[in-house]
C-alpha cells in the first residue's frame, strides 16, 4: 500500500504540540486534533513550572502561536477521533468536530459577545473558582483565539449574534465530519486529575477550605480568579498555615491508583515555594511519605524549599481531616518523628491530586484497537516507550505513564522520531510551499506608507475616535494613504490592503489594531503576497494597549492612538527589507557515545537514510548497559544490547569508530567538520556533518576507599556487583542469610547533591531477584526516600509483600557499618523505636550515577555548550527543550544530560534524533531575518559582544592581523543584546535597531498628556512584558493613558542610550519591562538588563535626573494585573516628582554635552 | 392620626388612563392618595422607575395597563407582567414586594379603577409607612433599594427579561422552547446574584472591607461573598484596597 506523508496527532497539550512541531518541521503535513477549544493542555493552567519557577504561560504561549501558524499544521479544535481504518503508513481516519456555532474563520476573538451573554457558568479553566459566559474562550492566550458557544448552557437568546460585528455567529452550524488519509497517528491524550470529590476524601467538596492542587495553581496564577492573591475559599482571608497533602489518589489502592503519579512531590514543593514568594506570612507544611525528587536539579529545589523558604516537611500520611465549623479551619492529626501523635490546625489544605488516565483513553483504545495496561494507561513496548501495541500508532506523554513536562516533551519528539522512520520515504510529499510573487526592489525609493486603522468592531472604535486618527495619520510625513476598516484582519481587508499597495505604489504598511504578537504574521504574509518584503511592516497596538485599557478616557485614548500611529510611522520610515539567508545542509550526523542512547539515535537517523558517524571512546559498544542484566520490569537488557549492536554494525549508513578521540570540531549547524583519532592504530579521519548528538553517558559512582568499608571488606560490594552475582553465580546467594542494601551512596550528598533516579529501582529489582533465588533470605533496604516513581511503585509494593524490609534513616544520620568479630554489623539510629543493629552476610551499596566530569568539560569546550554544577550537560531549556542545546544543530540524550533509566535514555535518543531531523530533512536551512550585523569599520575588537551572547553567535575573529567581530547569521536569534552592549556602536540589530527605535523614542517622548500627567516611555520585551501588557488589555485592567510603549525583542537589547535619549527628548519617566530572571526567551538577556539598570541609574543621577524616574520591573506574560498596577504606581510616583524640567539645574544644551561625555566614560 | 400613604400610579394611555378619566366623568369618588404618571404603555414602566420611587419615599406603586390581549401595542402588557414579576422577585428580598401592584383597567372600567385605588390605598395603609421613613432603618433600606436599582440596570438581567416571553413561548434561536421553570431558575439566579453583587458594591463604595466584614453586613455566607468579589473583580468593578496582615480589603473602583 502506498504510504502517506501526513500524520494525525491527537491531543493538543504540550506533548501533541511538540510532536506536531517536530513532524511539521521534518517535512510532514500534520493534523493536530484537540477535543477542547484551544491547544495548550494542562500546562496552560499552571502558574509556574519546577524546578526553575519559569512562568508557564510565558514559555508556552510562543509555542502555541508557532504551532497555530505553522504552514504544515492544521489545527482541528473541538474535534474527536471517531474511526480508523487501514495499515501503518496509510490510515483512514474519521474525525468529528462539534459545532462551535460560529464561523472560526470569521471570529476575531474580540470578546464582545462574552460580555453581553446573559448566562453565567462555571469556568472550568479556573477549576470552578470563577465564572464565565455561555459563549467563551478557554483562556486569554488561547490558540486559535476563537470563541465558542457551550451548547449545554446556551439559552439561545440571540444576543451574541446581535453584537457580533464580524458576523461570525451562526446558530445553524452543525457538527462536521471529516475523513483524512494519514500515514501515522500520534496519541497525546494526557491525563485527568484525580477527583477526591465523589468520596469526599479528606472532606473535599464538604469542607470549603480543602482544595486540590490544580485549584491552588489557579489561585497562584496572576491571571487566575484572585489575580495572584492567595485567598482561602471560605472567607477570602490569606491562609497563614497551609498544609499540602501528598499522594491523594496516588500510591493508594483504595482511592485513586496504586502507582505513583511522579509529579506531585515536585509541583507541591513548587506551590509551597511560590505561595511563600507571593505572601511572606504563609507557612507551608508538606505531609508526605517519601519525597520523590528524581529529576535533574530537583533535590536542590527541595533543599531550597526547606532552607530558603522555610517549607516544613513532615513524614506522615494524613488519614483524616476535621473541620472547625466556626472558623472553617482544619485539624490534622499526624505522627511525628518521635512517634507522638500531634494535632495541628491549618487554615487551608491543598490536596496534591495524582494523575489518572484520560477519561477518553479507554474508549479511544477500543476504537483504535490498541492495548492498555492494568492501570488503563497505554501499553508500550519495553524498550520502545513510544510504540503502542499497534504498528503505526505512537504515544507520548502522560497517556502511557505519569511523567513530568520535560519527559513528556522528550517522548513527544521521540514519537515524531518513530514516525520519521516509518514515513521517511514520503517526506515532503504533502507539504506545500506558497507560490509568492517576486519581491519588489524598494531600495532607494522614498518611503510611501499606507496606514490601515482598525475599528475592531466596537473594541477600538467604541473608545478611540477612529476617523480622527485616520485624518491625523493622513497628515503624517510620507503617509500616502490612510483608511479605516471594520476588521483589518478579515479576509476582504487583506485583498483591499493588496489593492491599495498596488494603487498607491506603497512600500511600507502600518496596521493600527491589536497586538503584533498574534497578528503581525498575518499582515506580513499579506504584504508579501503583494510583492513587498515582509519586514516593511509595522503594527501599532491601539487595542490591547490602548482602547481596552483606557475605556473611560476616550479622548486620552484617541490621543494615545494617534501617538502610537505616529511612532509606528517614524519607525516604518526607517524600515529596510531583510533577507533570510539560506545555507545548504549536509545530510549527515555525528553521534558521540556508543551506549544504548547513542546507538538508538544513530539507528534512528540511519533508518531515515542519513549517514551517521558513531564515535565511541572505549573499545566496545554498549556503554554502562553492559553491566545490566535485566530491568525492574524483568526485560532482558543483554538481549536488547545484542540486537542494537547487531543492527548498528550491519547498517550500511553507520560508520562506527571505536577507541576514538575527538581532536577538533569546527563549523556550525548544517556544516560541521570533525577530526578524530580512532582504533588501536590511531588512525586519523576528518568528516563533515550537519548535526551533532551528544550521548556520552555517565558512570557508576566508585565509593572512596573505606567508605562503608568498601574495598576494606570483600562482603561490601556495589549493587551492580550484586546483579552480576545474581545472574552468574546464583549458588552464592543460596548460602547467605542476610543482605543489607544501603541507598544513596554517592547521591544526595554534598559532593553529588542530586538523586541518581534509578538506585531505588535497582535495589528493589535485585531484592526481588534475591527473594526469587532464596525466599528465606533476610533483605533489609536502608533508605532515605524510596523513589519508585510511576509504575515502578508496583515493584516496591511487591518487594514489601515478599518480605523485604525497608528501614528509613535520616539524611543527617547515615547508618554505620562496623566490623565486629569478623561480622558485618549495621547500626541505624531511629528516634521513635530506638537504635537498630542488623547483622549482614553481604552489604550492597547502591552507588549513584556520576557524570564523567573531565570528559564532559572537554567536550563542552569543543562544542561551546554548557555543563551544569554536577557536570552533566545543560540543555537549552529544562522544560521545553530537553533534547536541544542552546547552540543550533547540537543535541543531547541519555545520561550525559542527567540520570535516566534505559527506557528513558531510549526515548531521549529518539527525541534527539527527531530534533536533529528537523534540520537534516531540509536541503536548505533558512536563517532568521532579524539578526545583528557588525560594521567592521567601527569594531574595536573588545569581544564584549561574545560575552553577552548566549548562543555563541558573535565574537571576535582574527583576520589578516585584524581583530574584528563577526555575527554568524545561522546562530543569531536576534535578541540585540550584543548591539546594546557594543561600546563602539559597531553592531546593529536589524528591524529593532537604533535606526528604527530612536525616531520612535523621539515621538514617544514628545507627546502631550492631559492633566499634567507624566510622559512615560516604556520599553517592553516581546515575550513576557509586552505579552503581560496585552493581557492587561484582554482582562480590561485599566491604567493611566500616559504611557507610550516601544516593543523590543528582548530587554537585553535595549542600549543605555535609548533611556538617555528618552529623557533628553522630554520623557518624565522611562520604564523597562523584561521577563523574570530565569524566564528570558533568549536564555539570560535580562541578566544584562539587570546589570545595565544600575549603570543607567548612575548615569541619569549624574545628569541631575532623579533615578526614581527610571523603573525596571520584571513582568511575566500572565501578570496583566501587575503591569497595570505598575504603570499606575509609576505614574503616581512621577506625578509627585513633577515634570522632568524640575530636575534640570543646568541649561539643556550643557546637559546634552555632558551626557555624551558620560556615555564614553561609563562604557 | 390616620396614616395617609403616598401612592404613585403608572397608567397606560389607552386603557387605564382612559378608565381613570371615566371615573372622573362619572364622578366616582376614590381616595386622594394616588399621584398619576401617564405612560404610553404599561410595558414602558421600567422596574428601575419603581425602585427610584421607593428611594424617594413613595409608600406604594400601582401599575395599571390594558387587559391582557387588549394592548394597544399588541403585547406590551405581557412584557409589563414579566417585568413586574422580575421586580417582585428582587423586592421580595428587601420586603417591598407587597408595595407594588400590577393590574388591568380598561377604558370602560371607571368603577374598577376607583375600586383598585381604594383597595390598594387601604392595603398600603395597613402595611404602614415605607420603612425608609424610619430614621434607624433609613440607611439600610436606601442601600438595599440602591442595590435593587443597580441590579435592575444590569444589562444581562434586562436582556434575559426582554427575551423571556419569546424564549419560553415562541422558541429560541435554535427553534427550541425553553420550559418556563427552567428559564425562571436561570432568571432567579441571575436576579439574586446581581442584587447581592450590588449590595456588596454599596457596602464597599467608600471604604475597603474584608470578605467577613461584608458577609456580616449583608448577612450572606463569606464564601459566597468571595465568589461575587471574584466576579466583580473580573468585571473591573472591585479591586483590592489594602492588605493588613492576612486580611485583604476590597473596594469598589468605579461609579456604577
Amino acid at each position: 500500500m502506498e504510504k502517506i506523508g501526513s500524520v494525525l496527532v491527537v491531543g493538543g497539550g504540550i506533548a501533541g504540540i511538540q510532536a506536531s512541531m517536530d513532524l511539521a518541521d521534518s517535512g510532514f503535513k500534520v493534523y493536530l486534533v484537540e477535543s477542547s477549544m484551544s491547544i495548550g493542555g494542562v500546562m496552560s493552567q499552571l502558574d509556574k513550572t519546577f524546578p526553575t519557577n519559569d512562568c508557564s504561560i510565558c514559555i508556552l504561549a510562543p509555542k502555541l502561536v508557532a504551532a497555530g501558524r505553522h504552514e504544515n499544521i492544521t489545527l482541528l479544535i473541538n474535534t474527536n477521533l471517531e474511526k480508523i481504518d487501514g495499515n501503518p503508513g496509510n490510515f483512514t481516519v474519521e474525525l468529528k468536530q462539534r459545532s462551535l456555532l460560529l464561523d472560526q474563520e470569521k471570529c476575531t476573538g474580540c470578546g464582545v459577545c462574552a460580555q453581553e451573554c446573559p448566562v453565567e457558568a462555571i469556568d472550568f479553566f479556573n477549576e470552578g473558582l470563577s465564572n464565565r459566559s455561555a459563549i467563551s474562550v478557554k483562556f486569554p492566550q488561547a490558540v486559535p483565539l476563537v470563541f465558542s458557544i457551550d451548547q449545554e448552557l446556551c439559552i439561545g437568546c440571540g444576543f451574541c449574534k446581535g453584537v457580533c460585528k464580524a458576523k461570525a455567529i451562526d446558530y445553524t452550524l452543525e457538527d462536521k465530519s471529516t475523513t483524512l488519509n494519514v500515514g501515522a497517528i500520534v496519541l497525546a491524550l494526557g491525563f485527568d486529575e484525580y477527583d477526591p470529590g465523589p468520596t469526599q476524601q479528606y472532606g473535599y467538596g464538604k469542607y470549603l477550605n480543602v482544595i486540590t492542587s490544580i485549584q491552588f495553581e489557579r489561585i497562584l496564577s496572576a491571571s487566575g480568579p484572585h489575580s495572584g492573591l492567595i485567598l482561602r475559599p471560605s472567607d477570602g482571608i490569606i491562609p497563614k498555615k497551609v498544609a499540602f497533602l501528598q499522594c491523594v489518589g496516588s500510591r493508594d489502592k483504595k482511592h485513586g491508583a496504586e502507582y505513583c503519579s511522579s509529579v506531585c512531590c515536585m509541583y507541591t514543593a513548587k506551590e509551597a515555594v511560590i505561595a511563600k514568594e507571593h505572601m511572606e506570612i504563609i507557612e507551608p507544611t508538606i505531609f508526605s511519605m517519601d519525597v520523590r525528587a528524581v529529576g535533574k536539579d530537583f533535590d536542590k529545589y527541595i533543599e531550597r524549599a526547606q532552607n530558603e523558604y522555610g517549607v516544613r516537611y513532615i513524614r506522615s500520611r494524613i488519614s483524616d481531616i476535621k473541620e472547625i465549623s466556626e472558623t472553617k479551619d482544619l485539624i490534622l492529626h499526624y505522627e511525628n518523628e518521635e512517634g507522638k501523635v500531634i494535632s495541628e490546625t491549618f487554615n487551608l489544605v491543598v490536596l496534591a491530586v495524582g494523575a489518572l488516565p484520560n477519561h477518553s483513553t479507554k474508549a479511544l483504545a477500543k476504537k483504535l484497537n490498541i492495548e492498555l495496561n492494568s492501570y488503563n494507561f497505554c501499553k508500550t513496548k519495553p524498550f520502545s516507550p513510544v510504540e503502542s501495541s499497534r504498528e503505526g500508532i505512537y504515544v507520548c506523554g502522560m497517556i502511557s505513564e505519569p511523567k513530568d513536562i520535560p519527559e513528556t516533551v522528550v517522548e513527544a519528539s521521540a514519537a515524531a522520531g518513530a514516525v520519521n522512520i516509518l514515513l521517511s520515504d514520503v517526506r515532503n510529499t504533502l507539504v506545500t510551499e506558497k507560490e509568492l510573487p517576486k519581491e519588489r526592489d524598494t531600495i532607494g525609493e522614498p518611503p510611501r506608507i499606507g496606514v490601515f486603522i482598525c475599528h475592531c468592531g466596537i473594541n477600538i472604535g467604541g473608545v478611540v475616535d477612529v476617523p480622527e486618527v485616520v485624518e491625523y495619520a493622513n497628515k503624517l510625513p510620507d503617509v500616502i494613504h490612510a483608511e479605516r476598516n471594520l476588521y483589518t484582519c478579515s479576509a476582504d481587508t487583506q485583498t483591499n490592503i493588496k489593492e491599495q499597495i498596488k494603487e498607491h505604489n506603497l512600500n511600507r504598511v502600518i496596521v493600527a489594531s491589536c497586538t503584533p504578537r498574534t497578528h503581525e504574521p498575518l499582515f506580513q504574509a499579506t504584504i508579501r503576497e503583494a510583492g513587498l518584503n515582509k519586514y516593511l511592516f509595522d503594527l501599532a497596538n491601539i487595542r490591547d494597549q490602548c482602547s481596552w485599557v483606557h475605556m473611560h478616557e476616550p479622548e486620552e485614548a484617541t490621543e494615545k492612538a494617534k501617538d502610537l500611529v505616529r511612532m509606528a510611522v517614524a519607525r516604518a520610515r526607517k524600515l529596510v527589507p531583510l533577507q533570510e539567508q539560506q545555507v545548504e545542509v549536509i545530510h549527515k550526523g555525528m553521534v558521540i557515545g556508543g551506549g544504548v542512547a547513542g546507538m538508538t539515535a544513530a539507528l534512528n537517523l540511519a533508518n531515515q537514510g542519513f549517514e551517521v558517524f558513531l564515535i565511541e571512546k572505549s573499545k566496545r559498544l554498549g556503554g554502562f548497559s553492559n553491566n545490566i542484566y535485566h530491568t525492574l520490569e524483568k526485560h532482558d537488557v543483554q538481549e536488547l544490547l545484542k540486537d542494537l549492536i547487531n543492527k548498528v554494525k550491519n547498517h550500511k549508513l553507520i560508520n562506527i569508530f571505536l577507541n576514538a578521540r575527538i581532536n577538533s570540531i569546527g563549523g556550525y549547524v548544517c556544516n560541521f567538520t570533525t577530526n578524530i583519532t580512532f582504533g588501536g592504530d590511531k588512525q586519523k579521519k576528518e568528516f563533515q556533518h550537519g548535526i551533532i548528538i551528544v550521548a556520552t553517558g555517565a558512570h557508576e559512582y566508585q565509593p572512596k576507599d573505606g567508605e562503608f568499608l568498601f574495598g576494606k571488606d570483600e562482603r561490601v560490594i556495589l549493587q551492580s556487583d550484586l546483579e552480576k552475582i545474581l545472574f552468574t553465580e546464583e549458588e552464592k546467594i543460596k548460602q547467605l542469610n542476610s543482605i543489607v542494601m544501603l541507598q544513596c551512596v554517592g547521591s544526595r550528598n554534598e559532593e553529588h547533591p542530586y538523586c541518581s533516579r534509578m538506585c531505588c529501582s535497582e535495589a528493589i529489582k535485585n531484592a526481588l531477584k534475591v527473594k526469587e533465588i532464596n525466599p528465606n533470605l533476610n533483605i533489609t533496604v536502608l533508605y532515605r526516600d524510596i523513589r519508585t516513581y510511576g509504575f515502578k511503585e508496583k515493584y516496591y509494593n511487591l518487594a514489601r509483600e515478599k518480605g523485604v524490609i525497608f528501614i528509613r534513616f535520616k539524611d543527617e544520620q547515615p547508618p554505620e557499618i562496623k566490623l565486629e568479630n569478623g561480622n558485618l554489623s549495621i547500626y541505624i539510629k531511629k528516634r521513635d523505636i530506638g537504635d537498630i543493629k542488623i547483622n549482614a552476610d553481604l552489604v550492597a551499596l547502591s552507588a549513584g550515577i556520576v557524570a564523567d566530569g573531565e570528559a564532559n568539560e572537554n567536550l563542552a569546550k569543543m562544542l561551546k555548550v554548557p555543563v551544569n554544577d554536577d557536570e552533566f550537560f545543560l540543555e537549552a531549556h529544562v522544560k521545553l527543550r530537553p533534547s536541544d542545546f542552546a547552540t543550533d544543530g547540537i543535541f543531547l540524550c541519555g545520561t550525559s544530560r542527567g540520570t535516566a533509566t534505559i527506557r528513558e535514555s531510549i526515548a531521549q535518543a529518539m527525541s534527539a534524533a527527531s530534533r536533529a531531523t528537523t534540520i537534516l530533512s531540509k536541503d536548505i536551512l533558512k536563517t532568521e531575518g532579524i539578526i545583528s550585523k557588525v560594521d567592521p569599520a567601527l569594531c574595536i575588537g573588545c569581544n564584549r559582544c561574545a560575552e553577552v551572547c548566549n548562543y555563541g553567535a558573535v565574537g571576535v575573529k582574527y583576520e589578516e592581523g585584524l581583530m574584528i567581530s563577526e555575527v554568524n547569521p545561522l546562530l543569531c536569534k536576534g535578541c540585540g543584546d550584543c548591539a546594546a552592549e557594543c561600546p563602539a556602536e559597531a553592531i546593529t540589530m536589524s528591524h529593532f535597531g537604533r535606526i528604527q527605535i530612536e525616531p520612535m523614542i523621539a515621538e514617544a517622548a514628545k507627546v502631550t498628556v492631559a492633566d499634567g500627567r507624566p510622559r512615560i516611555v516604556a520599553f517592553l520585551c516581546n515575550w513576557c512584558s509586552y505579552a503581560g501588557a496585552d493581557l492587561a488589555g484582554v482582562s480590561r485592567y485599566q491604567y493611566p493613558p500616559n504611557v507610550r510603549t516601544i516593543r523590543v525583542m528582548c530587554s537585553g537589547g535595549i542600549p543605555k542610550s535609548f533611556i538617555l535619549q528618552a529623557f533628553l527628548e522630554g520623557a518624565d519617566g522611562v520604564f523597562i519591562g523584561g521577563c523574570h530572571l530565569g524566564d528570558c526567551h533568549y536564555i539570560a538577556g535580562n541578566q544584562d538588563t539587570l546589570r545595565r539598570t544600575e549603570e543607567i541609574e548612575q548615569i541619569i543621577e549624574s545628569l541631575g535626573i532623579n533615578p526614581a524616574r527610571f523603573m525596571r520591573k520584571w513582568v511575566s506574560a500572565s501578570e496583566g494585573k501587575i503591569f497595570a498596577e505598575t504603570i499606575k504606581e509609576f505614574t503616581e510616583k512621577l506625578q509627585k516628582l513633577g515634570p522632568i524640567e524640575n530636575d534640570y539645574k543646568k541649561e539643556k544644551k550643557e546637559i546634552k554635552k555632558e551626557e555624551k561625555k558620560e556615555i564614553i566614560l561609563t562604557e | 392620626m390616620v396614616f395617609e400613604p403616598k401612592i404613585l400610579g403608572f397608567l397606560c394611555n389607552w386603557c387605564s388612563y382612559a378608565g381613570a378619566d371615566l371615573a372622573g366623568v362619572s364622578r366616582i369618588q376614590y381616595p386622594t392618595n394616588v399621584r398619576v404618571i401617564r405612560v404610553m404603555c404599561s410595558g414602558r414602566v421600567d422596574p428601575v422607575f419603581i425602585a427610584e420611587a421607593f428611594m424617594n419615599g413613595i409608600d406604594g406603586v400601582l401599575v395599571l395597563g390594558c387587559h391582557l390581549g387588549d394592548c394597544h401595542y399588541i403585547s406590551g402588557n405581557y412584557e409589563a407582567e414579566l417585568k413586574m414579576k422580575m421586580l417582585g422577585k428582587v423586592l421580595s428580598m428587601i420586603n417591598f414586594a407587597d408595595r407594588v401592584r400590577l393590574d388591568w383597567v380598561s377604558a370602560a372600567e371607571g368603577n374598577r379603577f376607583a375600586e383598585i385605588v381604594t383597595e390598594f390605598t387601604e392595603h398600603i395603609r395597613k402595611l404602614g409607612p415605607s420603612p425608609i421613613k424610619n430614621d434607624k432603618l433609613k440607611k439600610q433600606i436606601l442601600d438595599n433599594l440602591s442595590a435593587t436599582k443597580f441590579a435592575l440596570c444590569d444589562s444581562r438581567l434586562r436582556a434575559l427579561v426582554a427575551r423571556q416571553r419569546e424564549l419560553t413561548t415562541e422558541g429560541n434561536v435554535y427553534g427550541n422552547i425553553i420550559p418556563i421553570e427552567e428559564f425562571e431558575e436561570i432568571l432567579d439566579n441571575a436576579i439574586e446574584n446581581e442584587f447581592i453583587r450590588h449590595k456588596i458594591l454599596e457596602k464597599i463604595k467608600n471604604e475597603g472591607k474584608s470578605v467577613p466584614e461584608i458577609a456580616k453586613e449583608i448577612k450572606i455566607e463569606p464564601h459566597k461573598v468571595l465568589q461575587h468579589i471574584v466576579t466583580l473583580r473580573a468585571r473591573g468593578l472591585v479591586d483590592v484596597d489594602q492588605i493588613n496582615e492576612e486580611i485583604p480589603t476590597f473596594i469598589s473602583i468605579k461609579e456604577v
